[in-house]
C-alpha cells in the first residue's frame, strides 16, 4: 500500500463516514434543502405544463392528467421497495445502522406512494373504465405491494428494540422483494386468463406527444428528489429520537447554541 | 442425520399427544367449506365452479391458525438458545422442525380435501388436480408461515400480525392452483400450472429454510 490514501481509499473513508450518526445528521441537514429545491424547481414546471398547457387527450379528455400524479407515484411505489430492501440487505450483511435506519423510514414513503397510485387509479377508472375498481393486474399487484408494505411497517412497530425490529423488517422486505416479481406475472397471468376484454388503453411513452411526455419526465424527476429529502428527513428524526441519550445530540445541541446560524 | 431423524420423531410425538390441537385447523377448514353452500347457493352446478377457490381459501385459512406453534414453544422453553448452541448446523435443525411442522399440519389438509371437495360437488379428476396442487402447495404454505412465526418471535401482537406477513405472499400460489383446479373442469392440460407451483416449492424449499435461520438469529442474538 502507498502512503498517500488513493482515490478509492478516500471513496471508502468518506463512505464510511455516513455510518456514523452525527456525521449522517449533520450532513443530510446541509442536503435536504437543495434536495427540496430541486423538487420544488423540477415539481412546479412540471405540474403547470400537465395540468394547464398540455393539451387535453382526443379519447380521455382532460381526465388523462391525473397522469402526472399517478403515474410517478406508482414508479415511486415499485423503485422505494427495491430500495428499501437494498438498504435492508446492507444493513444486514455489514451491519450498517444507518442503512437498516434509512430501509425503515423507506416504508412509510413507499407505502404513501402506492395508495396515492392506487387511489388516483381509481378516480381516473371512473371516467375510463366506467368503474372505481377493476381487477386489473396492476392495480391488483399495487394492492399486493401495499400489502406487503403495511407488513413490514407493522412488523417494525409490533418489536420493542429498534435495532431487532429493522432487521426483522429488513429481512420482510427482502422476502418481499423476491417475491414481488413472482406476484406480479401471476397477477398478469391470471388477468389474462379471466377478462381478456378489459380496456387496454395504451398511454405508453412511444405514443404520447412530446408536449404530454416533457411534464411527466419533469414530474417523474421531482418524485425523485421528493423521496430523497424525505428520506434522509426520516432518517435524521428517527436517529435523533433513538439516540436521544446519547451523547452526538447532546453536542449537536451546545454547539447550536453556542452558536445559531 | 440422526439428530434430524430424532427432533421429526419428538416433534410427532409431541404433536400427536396434543391430537386434539391437531384438528383444530382440519375441524376449522371442513366448517369455512360448509359456510359457502350455506352463504352462497347448495345447487351443485354453482359449487362445482367455486370449489377449487373455496377449498383453497379455507386451506390458506385453516394454514394460519395455530401459527405461533412453529417456534414459540421452544421460545419460552429456552429450546431455541440450545439449537444456537448445538453442534448441528442451525439449518439441520430448522428443516426437522419444518418437516414435522408439514407432516403434522400440512399433510392433513391434502388428506381431508377430497372428502371437502366432495361435499362441493367436484368431479374426480378435477378432485385430483386439486389434491395434487395441496400436496405440492402445502409445503411451500408450511415454509412461508414458519418464516413469518420466526420474524415475529420478539414482537407483542405476533398472532394477527403472521397473518397479515403471509396473506399477500400465498397470492401467486392461490392463483395457479386455482386456476389448475377450474382448468381441469374446462378439460385443458394444467400441466403447467402444476410445473409452476413445482417450481415456486424448489424456490421456497431452497431460499426460506436460511431466511428463517436468519430471523432465528436476528432474535436471539441482538
Amino acid at each position: 500500500m502507498t502512503e498517500n490514501p488513493s482515490i478509492w481509499q478516500r471513496c471508502k473513508v468518506w463512505f464510511h463516514r455516513w455510518g456514523s450518526p452525527a456525521w449522517f445528521y449533520r450532513t443530510s441537514g446541509y442536503i435536504i434543502p437543495w434536495l427540496w429545491g430541486l423538487c420544488f424547481i423540477l415539481a412546479l414546471p412540471g405540474l403547470y405544463l400537465g395540468l394547464f398547457v398540455a393539451p387535453a387527450d382526443y379519447l380521455q379528455g382532460d381526465s388523462y392528467r391525473i397522469i402526472y400524479i399517478h403515474v410517478p407515484s406508482a414508479w415511486m411505489s415499485m423503485m422505494i421497495f427495491a430500495l428499501m430492501a437494498a438498504f435492508g440487505l446492507i444493513g444486514m450483511v455489514w451491519r450498517i445502522r444507518i442503512a437498516e435506519t434509512m430501509a425503515i423510514c423507506s416504508a412509510p414513503i413507499g407505502a404513501a406512494f402506492t395508495l396515492i397510485a392506487l387511489l388516483t387509479g381509481s378516480l381516473w377508472g371512473k371516467p375510463t373504465w366506467g368503474t372505481y375498481w377493476q381487477w386489473d393486474a396492476r392495480m391488483t399487484s399495487e394492492l399486493v405491494l401495499l400489502f406487503l408494505y403495511i407488513g413490514v411497517m407493522a412488523l417494525y412497530q409490533s418489536i420493542d428494540e429498534p435495532r431487532k425490529a429493522a432487521r426483522s423488517a429488513s429481512l420482510l422486505a427482502l422476502v418481499g422483494l423476491v417475491n414481488l416479481p413472482i406476484i406480479h406475472y401471476s397477477v398478469q397471468w391470471w388477468n389474462t386468463l379471466h377478462q381478456g376484454s378489459t380496456i387496454k388503453l395504451d398511454i405508453g411513452e412511444s405514443s404520447m406527444d412530446t408536449s404530454m411526455l416533457i411534464p411527466l419526465l419533469l414530474v417523474v424527476a421531482a418524485s425523485k428528489f421528493y423521496y430523497a429529502a424525505v428520506l434522509l428527513s426520516r432518517s435524521r428524526g428517527l436517529l435523533l429520537q433513538q439516540d436521544q441519550h446519547k451523547r452526538w445530540p447532546q453536542e449537536l445541541w451546545h454547539a447550536n447554541k453556542a452558536d445559531p446560524t | 442425520m440422526s439428530l434430524f431423524i430424532h427432533l421429526v420423531r419428538t416433534d410427532l410425538q409431541i404433536a400427536f399427544r396434543h391430537a386434539g390441537e391437531l384438528l383444530q385447523p382440519l375441524w376449522f377448514m371442513a366448517l369455512v367449506v360448509a359456510l359457502f353452500p350455506l352463504g352462497i347457493s347448495p345447487e351443485a352446478a354453482e359449487l362445482r365452479q367455486i370449489a377449487g377457490g373455496v377449498v383453497w381459501i379455507a386451506a390458506l385459512l385453516a394454514s394460519l391458525l395455530g401459527l405461533e406453534a412453529v417456534f414459540a414453544h421452544d421460545e419460552k422453553t429456552g429450546r431455541l438458545e440450545q439449537w444456537l448452541l448445538a453442534d448441528a448446523s442451525m439449518l439441520t435443525l430448522v428443516a426437522a422442525r419444518l418437516l414435522s411442522r408439514w407432516l403434522v399440519s400440512g399433510l392433513p389438509i391434502v388428506l381431508i380435501s377430497p372428502l371437502l371437495a366432495i361435499w362441493l360437488q367436484l368431479q374426480t379428476d378435477a378432485l385430483v388436480v386439486l389434491s395434487l396442487s395441496l400436496l405440492l402447495g402445502t409445503p411451500i404454505m408450511t415454509l412461508l408461515c414458519a418464516l413469518a412465526a420466526a420474524l415475529t418471535l420478539s414482537s407483542r401482537q405476533a398472532a394477527t400480525l403472521m397473518s397479515l406477513l403471509v396473506a399477500p405472499l400465498y397470492v401467486p400460489l392461490l392463483i395457479f392452483a386455482t386456476s389448475a383446479v377450474k382448468e381441469t373442469q374446462a378439460g385443458a392440460n394444467v400441466d403447467m400450472q402444476l410445473l409452476l407451483i413445482t417450481a415456486m416449492l424448489v424456490l421456497a424449499v431452497t431460499l426460506i429454510p436460511p431466511a428463517i435461520t436468519v430471523a432465528l438469529n436476528i432474535h436471539l442474538r441482538e
